[in-house]
């Protein structure tokens, strides 16, 4: 049985049949053809396919799809202002060399984003590893990760997002 | 060159913006028309006969596109994957070489072992309705025990391996370690186990095959560190499609860290069964598929002995290893504990006399193979654990210890007694770099501190060397392994400038589309900016040997600086004849060919611009174009060394251990990005850290049952588990490649185990604590601490 989902994602109306079981992080990857949210894993540990919903950040492969009708999606692909501009994050993770492999940051990136917010923009090395709890990386070491997200913090301040 | 982004420089990569806006393409991103989804049923006993397999049910469920047993294989005349290097016992025999078919025939050996292959319309479909093929097992006793594989009463694996004894090998005279320990003042002895690891790079494996009727061509896209050397396998061992009619595709690959080195059955078989098929099949593994069946590393248990003089001199190694092989022998499973591990023995030390002994064993266990360090880790485990226990026995500091028995800076090249010649090295600076930089002669002050707040704080030395940059053919050749070791480079300028670089090495994380750019820059002054890379396809890259064992820039780079010469060679004849000069007088400046004391030049875009369109052009002595090849075999391996140096406190009444400061300093020889090889270093220690304090492979010793099957169970480090680390580094070039580049990507997790651990043991010394086994989990540490199980 398939059923009718209609959600905006990256600011645009999307919509389509879906399996009851069909997850939030295979809507957008099989049925949107929206790779950049990945699975790293299936037991909702390893941070891979975070995503912003509505805000917040959630790992999408922990949430069915059809739970997500009418609500605003935001992912990796949905965040930088243009193809030159990236997101204050994601040019801190290129600056700190925050990512090697690249399979784990776009989770990264979507958690750690929120993670500044959530922390009003303060934030120290202590409690960036303790938030970075739900997102594994097996390349990094995490060093240069908690680095860039402790320099993205004031930039995205300043940039006011 | 300019200094901003040539060899040297940090330069950012060029890779990352695709990484940082979701549009990277790794294999299960890969959008194909009419793809359907493979799944693999697995099983679920560690050693079982399968008496009836029922796939009936299974073939009506809705989506179902087909079903493939072992029986169909076999049909099929399917080969066994294989183990490309071939060890000789001591008795001179070749190890025993049990078969390894893609799919299980009668029996099943590992918890995972693959027994039917389902393809459908969807992953969702596939899975379904392989949970309704019925299996009837006959479950037999399970061998995961590695310390008694040997043993009598143990299941064997397979008949062809009696005992479960791979081989039984040697290195060094037996005699001549028991006349050197009959002189020695003072004996330390050990037993460790190294404790067995799963890789688990982040993007789980995967395959995706097509078949194209029309051609006969076959394209596999793989999450492979080394698309030739699969295709290679799979085209003259396994499958028999000819090279040339099968492209292996290894797009962004997810991290690798040895486990994507090998060639598995999955993609062996979606790429037999496209044909089959009819229309392309994906696989990609759900994690759980990860821990069970992806190659794990490490799983020794070795009891060690070290002979010392009066003066602490060392006199010899004892060693003796049963080095676990899993169920199947993979890839290149046989030489990790062997050539990889027991040629490593000297570490960074004089020691005049070397015995090991080596055995492999078959259990009911995944494959092991080759993970980040391979054998070396292994290696540096036993030595920098002994050498620490003996200072703390003779109590000697133990930095001096290790800097009375190094290697010195003037003994190089310098011959061990396990068959390495160390091309170069200077270790005293180093460890005197990494105690400046971990601040080790305040120590003590630290330790009372801690005290005075009821924890135990420890610290631990791990000096390490490692043989990395595979290497010299003839000698890999010489040692049993099935492949050349060079690589391969093309150089091809398109005529309005700009440059692709083919390689064959393979990046899955190293940032090889920044570092090699960064040596065409420098070398040829050709903008960053009009260099791309070319990597992962057979049908576009030139043969080469792929990514591990560090060899990527001491090997690959090396083949593209030799690539380089050509283009200057050609180039300046060209610019010779359009500057009307004599080659001689011409010379290769900042990207330029010019007159030695003349105005005359020639930019090379200029020249490379008359080889394509070739109007003034010495057409009689040279050919157009400008693309050129190279291949470059090292003359030995690279050995890069370092000491690492951990502090750790330690909760007496919990167990948990916390990293409070991890300090590295390394000599890489000659750096192309040190942003890049730091963040090797930093991946590297967080690997070792996990081995020393959270990672643990365990089987249930009476099931068999993979109990570590998890996120959930097997402790991957996290953020909050490691510290930032402190890192230096010492420069002694390698003599022998052009760059004078040594490998980084394994050595933080080669030297960290030892180091953390040695810490650990440092710190519960005052408690009269003599062994904490690894992983030192709060568990294993409060059991240390307070006795009992």
């Amino acid at each position: 049985m398939t059923i009718n989902v209609a959600m905006t994602v990256n600011g645009k109306a999307v919509s389509g049949k879906v399996e009851a079981r069909t997850l939030l992080v295979q809507f957008l990857r099989e049925h949107l053809g929206m790779t950049g949210t990945h699975v790293g894993c299936d037991t909702s540990q390893c941070g891979a396919c975070v995503v912003h919903v509505d805000g917040k950040s959630i790992k999408s492969c922990t949430v069915l799809a059809v739970q997500l009708e009418g609500s605003n999606v935001l992912t990796i692909e949905g965040l930088a202002e243009s193809a030159e501009k990236l997101h204050p994050m994601q040019e801190a993770f290129r600056e700190n060399h925050a990512l090697q492999c690249g399979f784990c940051t776009p989770g990264m990136v979507m958690s750690a984003i929120d993670m500044v917010k959530r922390h009003d923009y303060q934030l120290d090395e202590a409690t960036v590893r303790r938030e970075l709890e739900g997102n594994l990386c097996r390349c990094t070491g995490y060093h240069n990760i908690v680095k860039a997200i402790l320099a993205a913090a004031p930039a995205m301040k300043s940039a006011g997002v | 060159m300019t200094a901003a982004t040539g060899i040297g420089a940090r330069v950012l990569r060029t890779e990352d913006k695709r990484f940082l806006t979701g549009t990277g393409r790794y294999v299960d991103d890969l959008p194909l028309a009419r793809a359907t989804h493979a799944y693999f049923l697995r099983s679920p006993h560690a050693h079982a006969k399968i008496r009836s397999l029922d796939a009936a049910a299974a073939k009506a469920m809705p989506g179902v596109v087909a079903i493939f047993t072992g029986k169909d294989t076999a049909d099929a005349k399917v080969g066994g994957l294989i183990c490309g290097w071939v060890v000789k016992d001591k008795h001179g025999q070749p190890h025993k070489a049990p078969p390894h078919p893609v799919m299980a025939l009668d029996t099943v050996r590992y918890v995972g072992d693959t027994v039917a292959m389902v393809v459908a319309n969807s992953h969702d479909e596939a899975r379904d309705a392989a949970e309704a093929i019925k299996v009837d097992y006959e479950v037999l006793p399970a061998n995961v025990d590695l310390a008694r594989a040997f043993d009598r009463d143990v299941s064997e694996v397979h008949p062809e391996a009696p005992g479960n004894l791979v081989y039984d090998w040697e290195i060094g005279v037996k005699a001549d370690a028991d006349a050197a320990f009959a002189k020695a003042a003072h004996v330390t002895r050990i037993d460790l186990v190294n404790n067995r690891l799963i890789p688990n790079a982040m993007e789980p494996r995967a395959a995706a095959a097509d078949y194209d009727k029309g051609t006969g061509n076959y394209t596999l896209w793989s999450t492979s560190q080394n698309p030739h050397v699969l295709r290679l396998i799979l085209s003259a061992f396994v499958l028999g499609i000819p090279e040339h009619k099968l492209r292996v595709i290894a797009p962004d690959v997810g991290g690798g860290f040895g486990s994507k080195i090998f060639c598995y059955n999955e993609e062996t078989m979606v790429t037999w069964a496209a044909s089959r098929v009819g229309r392309p099949i994906k696989w990609t593994a759900e994690r759980s598929e990860s821990f069970m069946t992806d190659a794990h590393g490490r799983d020794h248990v070795t009891h060690a002995e070290l002979a010392l003089d009066k003066d602490g001199k060392f006199l010899a190694l004892k060693v003796d290893t049963i080095a676990n092989m899993g169920a199947y022998l993979s890839t290149f499973s046989t030489a990790v504990p062997t050539y990889l591990y027991a040629t490593l023995l000297a570490g960074q030390y004089t020691t005049p006399v070397i015995y090991a002994n080596v055995r492999a064993a078959l259990t009911h266990t995944a494959p092991v193979d080759a993970y980040r360090g391979a054998g070396r880790p292994e290696a540096t485990f036993v030595i920098e654990s002994i050498v620490s226990k003996a200072a703390a026995e003779l109590k000697m500091d133990p930095a001096e210890l290790r800097r009375k028995n190094f290697i010195p800076a003037t003994a190089f090249p310098y011959q061990t007694p396990v068959a390495l010649q160390y091309d170069s090295g200077n270790y005293l600076p180093i460890i005197d770099e990494a105690i400046r930089i971990a601040d080790y002669t305040s120590f003590e002050s630290r330790r009372a501190e801690a005290k005075s707040r009821g924890k135990l704080r420890g610290i631990g030395f791990s000096s390490y060397i490692e043989a990395c940059g595979l290497g010299p053919s003839r000698v890999i050749g010489q040692l049993g392994g099935g492949v050349g070791q060079w690589e391969a480079a093309q150089i091809k300028f398109n005529p309005t400038g700009n440059v692709q670089v083919m390689t064959g090495s393979h990046s899955h994380g190293q940032g090889h589309e920044t570092s090699f750019a960064q040596i065409i820059h420098d070398k040829l002054g050709v903008p960053m900016e009009q260099i791309e890379i070319v990597h992962g396809d057979t049908a576009t890259t030139p043969f080469g040997m792929g990514t591990y064992g560090s060899r990527s820039l001491a090997v690959g780079g090396s083949a593209i600086v030799k690539a380089t010469d050509k283009i200057i060679a050609k180039g300046k004849k060209i610019a010779a004849h359009l500057m009307e000069a004599d080659v001689a007088d011409v010379v290769f400046e900042q990207g330029t060919f010019k007159v030695a004391g003349t105005d005359k030049a020639v930019p090379l875009g200029a020249a490379v611009f008359a080889a394509y369109v070739p109007h003034n052009y010495p057409l009689e002595e040279l050919e157009p174009g400008m693309d050129e090849n190279a291949f470059y075999d090292p003359s030995n391996f690279v050995y890069p060394s370092g000491t690492q140096i951990c502090e750790v406190e330690i909760d007496p009444d919990t167990g948990l251990v916390e990293i409070v400061n991890h300090t590295a300093v390394d000599d890489f020889g000659n750096i192309i990005n040190p942003m890049i090889v730091d963040g090797q270093v930093h991946g590297g220690i967080a690997q070792g850290v996990g081995q020393a304090l959270l990672e643990n492979a365990v089987y249930d010793k009476e099931t068999g049952q993979l109990v570590s099957g998890s996120f959930m169970d097997y402790t991957l480090p996290r953020a909050d588990n490691v510290p930032s680390f402190k890192l230096g580094n010492k420069v002694t070039p390698c003599p022998h490649n052009p760059l004078g580049v040594k490998g980084c990507g394994e050595a933080g997790a080669i030297a960290a185990p030892a180091a953390v651990m040695n810490a650990v043991h440092d710190a519960l010394a005052p408690l009269g604590v003599k062994h904490v086994p690894m992983p030192a989990t709060p568990l294993n540490v409060w059991q240390a601490i307070h006795g009992g199980n």
